[in-house]
């Protein structure tokens, strides 16, 4: 992006425009972030800078309150749950749809596809009407349920993007030399498309974790997690708590995603793809 | 790689064994689940009654919190998928929901009778726990001086002399009565009167009264939110059940003031939803809230009032006053009418949910 | 590859009828162990997911609530055209079994329902139900209207029994109609819903017009990120792509939280507008359309970056510098010969935006206004609070229509297997 020398004045002008506007565009996408993180450290209840000292009476609030515990340990229990689920059927489903082409693929495709499109608002109320009437709904196994299908594409996708190029050679090898197909599943596949796997995993994870809609809808008290717990908060009224509970939430994020890129340059590094 | 992948496995396992740790197995006989009101008044319910259940019951009582809605108590009892064992409603809602068979009848033995209540507090499927009032309030250092300050209900729909945002209800509840008295002239009880009787026209002439200011109006949900858009400036006034006021000013050191001009009274009661396989457990509960030492605790932690005899005599004089049925309060207030509540609320609320959006 | 019959590989084999057999036992049992593998997968988002909206779906042309509530009245009041008043016959069962169903609590969701017909309907069918024993229970045939009559002088109106005929089901376009803000006359003819009901036409062009406009936002500030991040050296382009792919991970909530932390009266915006003396009244920034779109644009952004970076990133710059040595303007290049071939990229990132745009709740739940609400709060509204189920799977069915239309598209120009989400 550097201006060559023999820019002109218009050329010039509108070079640093751009830049101003792109400085803008990532100051709009970051700053709302970042500001909130500060925040939680205020020793007065208030929104705003300068503050006045620092504390860290929010988390205590937080790691005293048995409500946010409560969301917490919640969000922990389902979140792990419902990767475990999403991770084993949507591995196993990318490995069944790279084996073979058979009619009705695409239409597979479409319903594994679906519940990233169809609005959430649409999947909570439906399966707040049908788990309910099958007795799931407020329960903890409903909620590992209905997250661990909104988890299962991700887990395909990214299988099956780390699929593209496995050579099915190496699979064959270790059946020919003897090995059972479990154990070249644990030996040869799961080995090479681990990287997959886990980014699959994570973000499973991560839509487990940050799911509240279908929380609304199918958490009951007991069940209630740390984001359907945040939205009780920021409609009652918007406690400093709450940016505590946003800044570990936000850390955490950058944990998730920081693991994600080391993955994705492992993966490339293993296969040999340089940028 | 395979390291890596056992230890993050053991890792994990390590996690769900801690989270599940956590949990001590309670019987869901000494347990229950309150549905109620959040903040200020589910703060005064948890010293008066959770709290003090465990020591001297046995019970521990789990909170929740609710809309106050006839259909959330509906979808538990259609679809059998309890939440609460007891909830805490207003009294139009307990009648609408006990008509359609959706509450318990309440075992009126364990309570010593409906004689023991307040009239209209007690009920077949409910038994009233407080009386509050819905009023409106300012923040004192908007308004210093009370010869100046908004005084009548007229002077809250009043925005030329007090320009600023109003907060109301969500609901549609004491709104259109609110905007009657403010832009026909009547008292508390001939605006309830006229809504009852000439309903849609009532209904039509109050939102034309506020159509005005719809842009001024914001709308809290939770009591809670009734002083917290005050406290942060975000309205000038709003209406708010008088106690999460009272609370604000004693602990929060805020300098609100209640503006007892057209205030509805009205009871909250405890239910159970029909058919709660523990409902016996939420009974249990309810005949503990009742006691006259019990139910007496509630006002030293909000500005609400028993509903028993018993109980009142058990009150202080200074925490008296406060209450919304001190008589200096009630010089221009009406009584909700629960019956008429139970039979319209629904179509009205659905009105006025169009009304807003449109 | 799947060996069929007229492939080449089977013209070779054809003379081989023990190899092309065992070929194809082979590649049936490849097909097998696919589908083994993919069945528990299919399974279970079947019970776990389809199932569950496609019963919910369903309740948007059931009618249920009166035949399950009054059967037999149902029955009776088949033998009757709908003109004037139901035979006596049909009214003395209609009292019968109101007399049973007030004793069993039973009329609940019958009164709801026939009240969405008729407003009234439920306090009248209430006090009826309340006095049915005493003065409507063996009522002679030429007395019985008279009686419903003498407990409310509505059940003078033929309108009343009609809504009840009306509201028979199974089937019905009730709900359907209810959600285009229409309803049925006396005649059966489809007329407008009375001006209190009706919203959701309203509610439907304010969805539309909000997921444009979003759109329209995160394009405009969308391509020139991606154009920066597309020409920068990989090094310094990673770095500000962590940038875009931050926000994106974190959590919408805490993005909203964060936004009414900044926009409301007392909140940082205002605040330091105030305070740097750039205005003196805190600004409007929150619950109206201003908040929703702010925050809104700032969730859906990335989504918009994202598959515009990755094609950007392919498009050769010399092309440019081609199209500007032959004589054309920076812009004229820009425009012709650049971003042309970004148009799969722009296709991918707007129709990615404005499907995601059409269900949002959340963000405009919290930072919007009553008159900011979407398609998917009047869902909600219709399935938790007002416990309208019917309604709110008609209003699910209008907006699943809308976003598979342009899922469709997208899968037509972009294809869904390169979705892209992270």
């Amino acid at each position: 992006m550097a201006l060559p020398i023999y820019a002109s004045p218009v050329q010039r002008v509108w070079h640093y425009f751009f830049i101003v506007l792109c400085t803008a565009i990532f100051l709009y996408l970051l700053v709302p972030i970042f500001v909130i993180m500060p925040l939680s450290f205020n020793s007065e209840p208030y929104f705003s800078y300068p503050m006045e000292g620092y504390s860290l009476r929010w988390y205590e609030e937080f790691f005293t309150s048995d409500q946010w515990l409560l969301g917490l340990k919640n969000s922990i229990i389902v979140g792990i749950f419902a990767t475990l689920v999403a991770t084993t059927l949507g591995t196993l489903a990318a490995l069944g749809l790279n084996r073979a082409d058979f009619r009705g693929k695409t239409a597979m495709m479409a319903i594994l596809i679906s519940p990233i499109i169809i609005p959430i608002v649409i999947t909570a109320a439906g399966m707040f009407y049908f788990y309910a009437s099958i007795g799931l709904s407020s329960t903890l196994t409903g909620l590992v349920l209905a997250h661990a299908a909104l988890g299962v594409p991700f887990v395909v996708i990214t299988v099956s993007a780390t699929l593209v190029g496995f050579d099915h050679n190496l699979v064959r090898a270790g059946a020919s030399l003897g090995a059972n197909p479990f154990r070249v599943f644990f030996k040869v596949t799961l080995p090479m498309i681990l990287p997959g796997v886990v980014s699959g995993a994570l973000f499973a994870f991560i839509t487990s974790w940050d799911e509240l809609v279908v929380a609304i809808f199918l958490a009951g008290a007991e069940e209630h997690t740390l984001p359907r717990r945040m939205w009780s908060g920021i409609r009652e009224l918007l406690s400093p708590t709450i940016t505590a509970v946003a800044t570990m939430l936000i850390l955490f994020s950058i944990l998730l995603m920081v693991t994600m890129e080391l993955l994705r340059r492992r993966t490339e590094r293993l296969r040999g793809i340089r940028n | 790689m395979n390291r890596y992948w056992k230890g993050s496995l053991a890792a994990l396992g390590g996690v769900v064994v801690a989270s599940f740790a956590g949990t001590a197995p309670v019987s869901a006989e000494d347990s229950v689940t309150v549905a109620s009101w959040g903040g200020a008044y589910s703060m005064s319910q948890r010293e008066a009654y959770y709290k003090p259940a465990l020591k001297d019951i046995g019970m521990t009582v789990l909170e929740d919190e609710w809309g106050g809605a006839v259909s959330e108590i509906r979808v538990q009892v259609e679809t059998g998928d309890y939440k609460w064992e007891v909830l805490d409603a207003d009294v139009g809602t307990s009648l609408a929901a006990c008509d359609e068979g959706l509450l318990e009848e309440l075992d009126w033995d364990m309570l010593g009778g409906k004689d023991r209540f307040f009239p209209g507090s007690a009920f077949d499927c409910a038994v009233g726990t407080i009386s509050y009032g819905t009023i409106y309030a300012y923040n004192g250092d908007t308004y210093p001086d009370p010869a100046t300050a908004p005084q009548t209900v007229a002077d809250f729909f009043d925005f030329e002399k007090f320009p600023g945002k109003r907060a109301i209800y969500t609901g549609v509840s004491h709104t259109i009565e609110m905007a009657l008295m403010a832009a026909k002239g009547m008292t508390a009880v001939e605006a309830q009167a006229y809504y009852q009787e000439n309903t849609d026209e009532a209904f039509a002439e109050a939102t034309a009264f506020l159509e005005p200011h719809k842009d001024q109006l914001v709308y809290w949900e939770t009591g809670a939110m009734a002083p917290q858009l005050l406290a942060d400036g975000e309205v000038v006034m709003t209406t708010a059940w008088n106690g999460r006021i009272y609370n604000a000013n004693v602990q929060e050191g805020k300098n609100f003031v209640i503006v007892w001009d057209g205030q509805k009274v009205d009871y909250d009661v405890w239910a159970i939803p029909a058919g709660h396989p523990n409902a016996e457990a939420g009974m249990k509960f309810i005949e503990y809230a009742s006691r006259p030492e019990v139910m007496a605790r509630q006002s030293q932690y909000i500005a609400y009032g028993p509903t028993t005899e018993e109980a009142a005599a058990l009150i202080a004089p200074d925490v008296l006053k406060d209450l919304p049925t001190a008589s200096a309060n009630l010089t221009n207030a009406y009584w909700a009418d629960a019956e008429w509540i139970a039979d319209h609320i629904e179509e009205l609320e659905e009105r006025w949910a169009v009304w807003k959006a449109s | 590859m799947t060996a069929t019959a007229d492939s080449p590989e089977s013209a070779f084999l054809a003379g081989n009828n023990t190899l092309k057999s065992r070929l194809r036992r082979a590649e049936r049992m490849r097909k097998v162990w696919a589908l083994a593998l993919i069945a528990p997968m299919f399974v279970f988002l079947m019970v776990s997911f389809v199932i569950p909206i496609a019963s919910l779906l369903k309740l948007s042309v059931e009618d249920l609530e009166v035949s399950e509530a009054l059967p037999l009245t149902v029955e009776a009041f088949k033998a009757w055209d709908g003109e004037g008043f139901p035979p006596p016959e049909a009214m003395q069962v209609f009292a019968q079994e109101l007399v049973v169903a007030e004793e069993n609590k039973t009329l609940g969701s019958a009164t709801r329902r026939l009240n969405y017909s008729l407003s009234g309907f439920k306090s009248m069918l209430k006090k009826t139900g309340r006095k049915a024993e005493d003065d409507l229970a063996g009522v002679p045939a030429d007395q019985i209207l008279d009686a419903f009559i003498a407990i409310d002088k509505d059940w003078g109106d033929p309108a009343y029994w009609r809504a009840i005929k009306d509201a028979v089901g199974p089937l019905s376009d009730f709900y359907a109609l209810w959600a285009l803000d229409r309803q049925r006359d006396a005649d059966g003819d489809i007329v407008m819903r009375p001006s209190t009901q009706s919203i959701y036409v309203d509610v439907l062009l304010r969805t539309l017009e909000i997921s444009v406009a979003v759109t329209l936002i995160c394009f405009v500030l969308g391509l020139p990120i991606a154009y920066l991040l597309a020409t920068l050296p990989t090094s310094r382009s990673n770095l500000l792509l962590i940038l875009v792919l931050l926000p994106f991970w974190t959590s919408l909530l805490v993005r909203t939280t964060a936004w009414i932390v900044l926009l409301q009266n007392e909140g940082l915006i205002n605040d330091t507008g105030i305070w740097l003396g750039l205005w003196n009244e805190p600004l409007e920034l929150i619950r109206n359309r201003f908040g929703v779109y702010v925050a809104m644009v700032h969730i859906l952004l990335p989504f918009m970056i994202l598959p515009i970076f990755s094609v950007m990133k392919g498009i050769n710059p010399w092309h440019m510098r081609a199209a500007e040595s032959l004589g054309a303007h920076r812009w004229k290049a820009f425009l012709k010969v650049y971003l042309p071939q970004c148009l799969p990229g722009i296709g991918a990132g707007t129709l990615l935006v404005f499907i995601l745009s059409l269900g949002y709740y959340i963000t405009p739940a919290l930072v919007g206004g009553p008159q900011d609400q979407m398609i998917s709060f009047w869902i909600v509204e219709n399935m938790s609070s007002t416990l309208n189920w019917g309604l709110a799977a008609a209003l699910s069915m209008i907006l699943l229509l809308l976003t598979l239309v342009f899922f469709f598209i997208y899968n037509r120009f972009v294809g869904f297997d390169k979705l892209r989400l992270g």
